[in-house]
Order: C-alpha cells, then sequence, then structure tokens
C-alpha cells in the first residue's frame, strides 16, 4: 500500500510539470503582454518598460519558466492584476461562498439520483421507466440557461418564494435563505444525465449471473438489491463522484454568475474577462493538482469498497 | 453457363452490399425514431445552407418592427407613444428669450428641402420582436446557423486531434504512446471548464476563437477511444499481413486500421456536436463567444434573461425551442447511429 502511495504521487510530477508548461506557453505565447495589460492604456513606454522588467518579462523565456515554476511551488502568486488583491486572499475568501452552494447541491443530487436510478432500472422496460428516460432526455436538451432564466423569473420574481439573487455573511442566512433557489435549480439540471448515468449502471449489474444465483440461493428481493446490486454498482458510482469532486472547488460558475455569489467560479469568470492573468493560472494549476489527488483517493477507496480490487 | 454463374457470385456482394456500412445503413433505416431524427436534421441542414446562402434570414440585423413588437398571434400592444400624455398647463412664449426664435422658420425650410424616409415600424411581427425590434424568429434561424456551424466544426477539430493522435499512441505505444499519454494526463487533470477558460482567456473573440478554444480542449475522449481501439486492431491478423506484404506503418495505420475504427470515430463526432453546441451557447451567454455584431442561441438567452421580467418571453422561448429540438433530434440520431454501427452495444 505505502509503496503504491509512493509510486503513484511520484507519477504525478511529470503531469504536474506538463501542467505548469501547458499554461506558461499559453500564456506567454498566446496571451497579450502582461506589461501592457497592466500598465493600461495611457501608460508611457517607460512605465511598460518598467513593469517588464518587475516581471521579468525582459528575460530569456527559460527564466521566465523558472519564475513561473518557482510560484507554482512557493504558492506566491503575488496579486491579481486588477483588484491587487493577492491571490491566495482571492482563494481563502471566495472558496467557503463557492461549497456554501456546492456541498448541498452535491449531496441533494446523490441522494435523490441514487434511488430514483435503482428504482428505474429494477423496473426497466416498464412505463415508469419509458416514462422517465424520455423526461431525462428531453431534460438534456434544455440548456442550462434556460432553467436558471425561468426557475430565476417563476419562483423569484413570479412566485417570490425566494429571493432572485443575492448573499449574506453568515452561512445559515445563506443557507437558508440564498442558497435554496440555486441549489433547487441546479438539481433540476444535473439529475437527468446522473439518473441516465446511474440507470446504466445498476442495469450491468442487475443483468449479472451473482444476481440469479442470489436469487435463486432465496435471498429476500431487499437484501438481493440492496447488498448485492447496490454494492458492487457503487464502484462506478464512486468513480463518477471522483470526477465530480474537483468541480465542487471551481462551483458552477453559471450558478454563481446568476445568483451573484461571490464565488470562485466567478471570480474565475471575472479574471479572464478583465485578463487577470494570476488567478485564472494559479487556479488552473491547484485545482490541477486537486485533482490528482482525488484521483488517488478515489483508487484507495475502490480498494474499500471492493476487496478483489488489487492495488499495483 | 458458369461463366454467367461465377459472374453473379461476383456481382452478389456488390448488388446486396453487405458492407458494414451499408448493414449500418440498413439497420439504421429500420430505425424509425432515428429516421424521424434524421429527417428534423436534415430540415436544420437546410436551413443551415439556406442561412448561409443569404437566401434565408439575410436581413436578421434589420430592425423592422417597434421595440419589443408582440408577436403576431398576440395581437399589437399597447401603442407606447400614444400613451404619453400631453403635459397639463398652458404653454409659456419663450419667444422673446429663445435665441433660437428668429431662426425657427428657417431651419424648418431647410428640413423641408431633405427627403426624409421614416420607414413605419411594424407593431407585430410572426414571432415578437427584441429590444431594437429585430424579428426574434430570423434571429433565432441565424443563431441556429452560428451555433450549429461553431459546434459541427469544434468536433470536426476535437475528433480529428483526438483520431490522430490516439492512432499514433496505440499503434506505435512505446515512447510515442508514453509522450502521449503523458499529454492526455495534462490535459484532463485540468477541469474541463477551466481548461476551457483558460484558452479563452488568452485567445480574442469570436466564432474562430470558439472553435479553436473547444476543439483545442475537448478532443481528450476521442483519443482514450481511438487509442483502445488501435492497440486492439494493430496485432489483429489483417493488419500483421499487411506489415507481412511490405506496408508502411502510416499505410497500416490509415489505410487498413482507420475504415475499421472509423464508426467509432462517426459516433464520437456525433456525441461532441452536441456537446460542443451545448459549450458554444454557454461560452456565448457569458460573452467569451461570438461577437455582439453576431446572434447565436446563447446571445439570445442572454438578451431573454433581462426580457422576461418585462413579460417579453418570446425571444427565450424561440432559442429554447431551438436548440431543444435539434439537440434532442441529434442525440436521438447519434443513439440510433452508435446502435445501427455496432449492434453488439444493445
Amino acid at each position: 500500500m505505502t509503496s503504491y502511495l509512493i509510486r503513484r504521487i511520484w507519477q504525478m510530477i511529470p503531469t504536474l510539470l506538463g501542467v505548469i508548461l501547458l499554461i506558461f506557453i499559453l500564456f506567454t505565447l498566446f496571451g497579450g503582454d502582461p506589461a501592457e495589460i497592466i500598465a493600461g492604456q495611457n501608460a508611457s513606454a517607460q512605465q511598460v518598460a518598467v513593469i517588464r522588467h518587475q516581471l521579468g518579462l525582459d528575460q530569456p523565456w527559460w527564466i521566465q519558466l523558472w519564475i513561473f515554476f518557482k510560484e507554482v511551488i512557493t504558492f506566491n502568486w503575488g496579486d491579481s492584476w486588477a483588484t491587487r488583491e493577492s491571490v491566495s486572499h482571492i482563494f481563502l475568501t471566495r472558496l467557503p461562498a463557492t461549497l456554501t452552494v456546492m456541498i448541498p447541491l452535491f449531496l441533494v443530487t446523490l441522494v435523490l439520483s441514487v434511488p430514483i436510478a435503482l428504482g428505474v432500472a429494477y423496473v426497466r422496460g416498464s412505463l415508469t421507466d419509458r416514462l422517465t428516460m424520455i423526461a431525462t432526455t428531453v431534460a438534456l436538451s434544455i440548456s442550462f440557461l434556460v432553467y436558471v432564466i425561468a426557475g430565476q423569473w417563476l419562483f423569484g420574481f413570479k412566485l417570490a418564494w425566494f429571493p432572485i439573487q443575492g448573499w449574506a455573511p453568515s452561512v445559515w442566512t445563506n443557507l437558508a435563505v440564498y442558497v435554496p433557489l440555486p441549489v433547487l435549480l441546479a438539481v433540476l439540471v444535473s439529475l437527468a444525465p446522473q439518473v441516465r448515468l446511474y440507470r446504466s449502471f445498476f442495469l450491468d449489474e442487475i443483468g449479472q449471473d451473482y444476481v440469479r444465483t442470489a436469487r435463486a440461493k432465496g435471498l429476500a428481493e431487499r437484501q438481493v438489491v440492496f447488498k448485492h446490486v447496490l454494492r458492487n454498482a457503487m464502484i462506478p458510482i464512486l468513480t463518477d463522484i471522483s470526477l465530480q469532486l474537483p468541480g465542487l472547488f471551481i462551483g458552477s460558475f453559471l450558478i454563481e454568475v446568476f445568483f451573484s455569489i461571490p464565488g470562485l467560479g466567478r471570480e474565475v469568470l471575472l479574471a479572464v474577462n478583465r485578463s487577470d492573468y494570476p488567478v485564472i493560472q494559479a487556479t488552473t494549476i491547484y485545482l490541477a493538482m486537486f485533482t490528482m489527488v482525488i484521483n488517488l483517493l478515489t483508487d484507495v477507496l475502490y480498494k474499500l469498497v471492493d476487496p478483489r480490487v488489487v492495488l499495483r | 453457363m458458369s461463366a454467367a454463374v461465377a459472374a453473379t457470385a461476383m456481382r452478389a456482394p456488390r448488388a446486396t452490399g453487405h458492407g458494414v456500412w451499408s448493414l449500418a445503413a440498413r439497420r439504421l433505416r429500420h430505425d424509425r425514431i432515428g429516421m424521424a431524427a434524421l429527417a428534423v436534421v436534415g430540415v436544420f441542414i437546410v436551413m443551415i445552407v439556406l442561412v448561409s446562402l443569404h437566401l434565408l434570414a439575410a436581413n436578421w440585423a434589420d430592425e423592422p418592427g417597434v421595440h419589443y413588437a408582440n408577436p403576431t398571434f398576440l395581437g399589437p400592444g399597447p401603442d407606447d407613444l400614444a400613451m404619453i400624455e400631453p403635459p397639463p398647463g398652458h404653454m409659456l412664449d419663450l419667444t422673446a428669450v429663445d435665441p433660437l426664435a428668429p431662426h425657427y422658420a428657417d431651419i424648418e425650410r431647410r428640413a423641408r428641402e431633405l427627403e426624409t424616409n421614416i420607414r413605419p415600424r411594424i407593431r407585430t411581427l410572426p414571432f415578437g420582436g427584441d429590444r431594437y425590434g429585430r424579428d426574434v424568429l430570423k434571429k433565432a434561424i441565424k443563431g441556429a446557423q452560428v451555433s450549429i456551424i461553431v459546434g459541427l466544426a469544434a468536433a470536426l477539430v476535437a475528433t480529428f486531434i483526438g483520431s490522430v493522435l490516439g492512432g499514433f499512441a496505440g499503434f506505435f505505444g512505446g515512447r510515442v504512446g508514453d509522450a502521449l499519454e503523458w499529454l492526455y494526463n495534462v490535459f484532463t487533470s485540468v477541469p474541463y471548464i477551466l481548461l476551457v477558460f483558460a484558452f479563452a482567456a488568452v485567445s480574442g473573440r469570436g466564432i474562430g476563437s470558439v472553435i479553436v478554444i473547444l476543439g483545442l480542449t475537448g478532443w481528450t475522449g476521442v483519443y482514450r477511444l481511438i487509442r483502445a481501439e488501435y492497440i486492439k486492431h494493430s496485432n489483429r491478423e489483417y493488419v500483421r499481413a499487411a506489415q507481412a506484404i511490405g506496408a508502411t506503418p502510416l499505410s497500416r495505420m490509415f489505410v487498413h486500421i482507420l475504415p475499421n475504427v472509423s464508426h467509432v470515430i462517426l459516433v464520437q463526432l456525433s456525441l461532441n456536436v452536441v456537446s460542443f453546441i451545448k459549450a458554444e451557447v454557454i461560452l456565448s451567454f457569458l460573452g467569451l463567444g461570438v461577437s455582439v455584431d453576431s446572434v447565436s442561441w446563447g446571445t439570445m438567452l442572454n438578451e431573454a434573461q433581462s426580457e422576461l421580467i418585462l413579460g417579453k418571453w418570446w425571444q427565450l422561448a424561440a432559442a429554447t425551442f431551438f436548440m431543444a429540438v435539434f439537440v434532442t433530434a441529434f442525440s436521438a440520431f447519434t443513439d440510433s447511429l452508435r446502435d445501427a454501427l455496432d449492434p453488439k452495444l444493445r
């Protein structure tokens, strides 16, 4: 186990270096000149030259890459170009808002989609199953944007059940007042693809021989479904969940934009719109690191869920 | 006699057509949902061709209607100008102090010399008008052209990159395979939406940029599958036979293996079209997509966001309807295509 962990972590290094290289190439070769972005339109040539020198842009590319690399490993990205706020401060202050929305969203979707998927997979081919599948197809064909626009109008404006948007300093106020509507709408959107996916996982398992064996030896239907089918289907479901986890931190940027939630996703989008490179670069690289760690944890979790899995 | 039999036997496979593609086409023809979906997609494609030839919705940017003209079936809305009441009280005579007063007659005479051409604004449009009085139906048609072409082109770029890299990685393995696997790991370790944002941050705005952004970030899924297919095929007998008669590696990759994995590529291509259309709509909505002088379903939804509160629902409805119909039809067609090309998967 320990040797496995060490080897996996060792293997992350080239990938991480690749991500750093990719971001460096992307922003150095194709991005605008950072000095001109920082200096603004009214800067003199001398001011631009000074900034260029400060950022090390007058150095050859390998020194620039080294500067960039040092920023990554020391977690020192300096300040946002647009607001002069330090990047680490942006992370620390925006992340709580994102998590306040994303964690309830993640949990509610999971708690709803697994039973629904198991239910329709169990009665596959029936009217309920087919109606659910048609409903999910239609739901999937409508853009996420439409749900939010129509939902905000209906629940926020017409029925006035929830405030249309807003955010408070207190987590509990947020959870009670401002989070329900975004979570409700986002659950509506993410439920359809998730139910379809999990249904196919359950269908794969229900058709297996061991299910027939379990029934043949006279196990109660409840035991067959919950002990055998559910547990085996947990492996692909776990994979899917692990794929979603990094997304929790970047958040649904659309939700944050629509509902004016001061989270990380909205911050990144703002940074893209005002060419605030340090924020985008830092978010991209740290989320990549985080994704790799989650992937490793998932592989370890497989071992716990399924004793047949051998970690090599 | 025997020659005739031999000739028939020779001709028989061609005449009945037992190739993979003709079998798939036959299976597809028997799939009623698939054919209906194909018909809908066909209608959209004809529409796009007509728009591209400027035969349809060419004047979408004209402003024939009044501000938020009602859809025809709702009848004309209240006239905004007629509702403005004249101010109460009597008019003061300011001639004595107005410095322009001596020139009014002259100004009016000169104005009459110029020919003014005020086009009366129409009170209703077939499916309503937007803020500037543009025809929403024409916008939705023009938007369909932009959104679908962007989705299609981006899918072609992504599928091409994914297939070529996947082919090389799967066929050659070894150093080449390791290097490409590394590239794949790098691209997949960054959450997709962040990757798109990072690319969008450095590229300009416009249709071309959206195609490049989505194409360069979306190839990984295709790569994974095509690589697996090439690994599977590169040791099959027919490929080794080709090697034995002296076919070069590139010829084996593209002449021998490619036709045998092309159905996988085709299915991936059409899956990508749907997801890239959705992505384009979101990017355009956020202002990272097509430029402001163009229209796509995404920019329409962006405008619709503030219109709904005013009770002007038609732009939202038009964009949603067009997009939902196309995406549903295209997804259904893709499902049928997959079933037809790979009956084992069912």
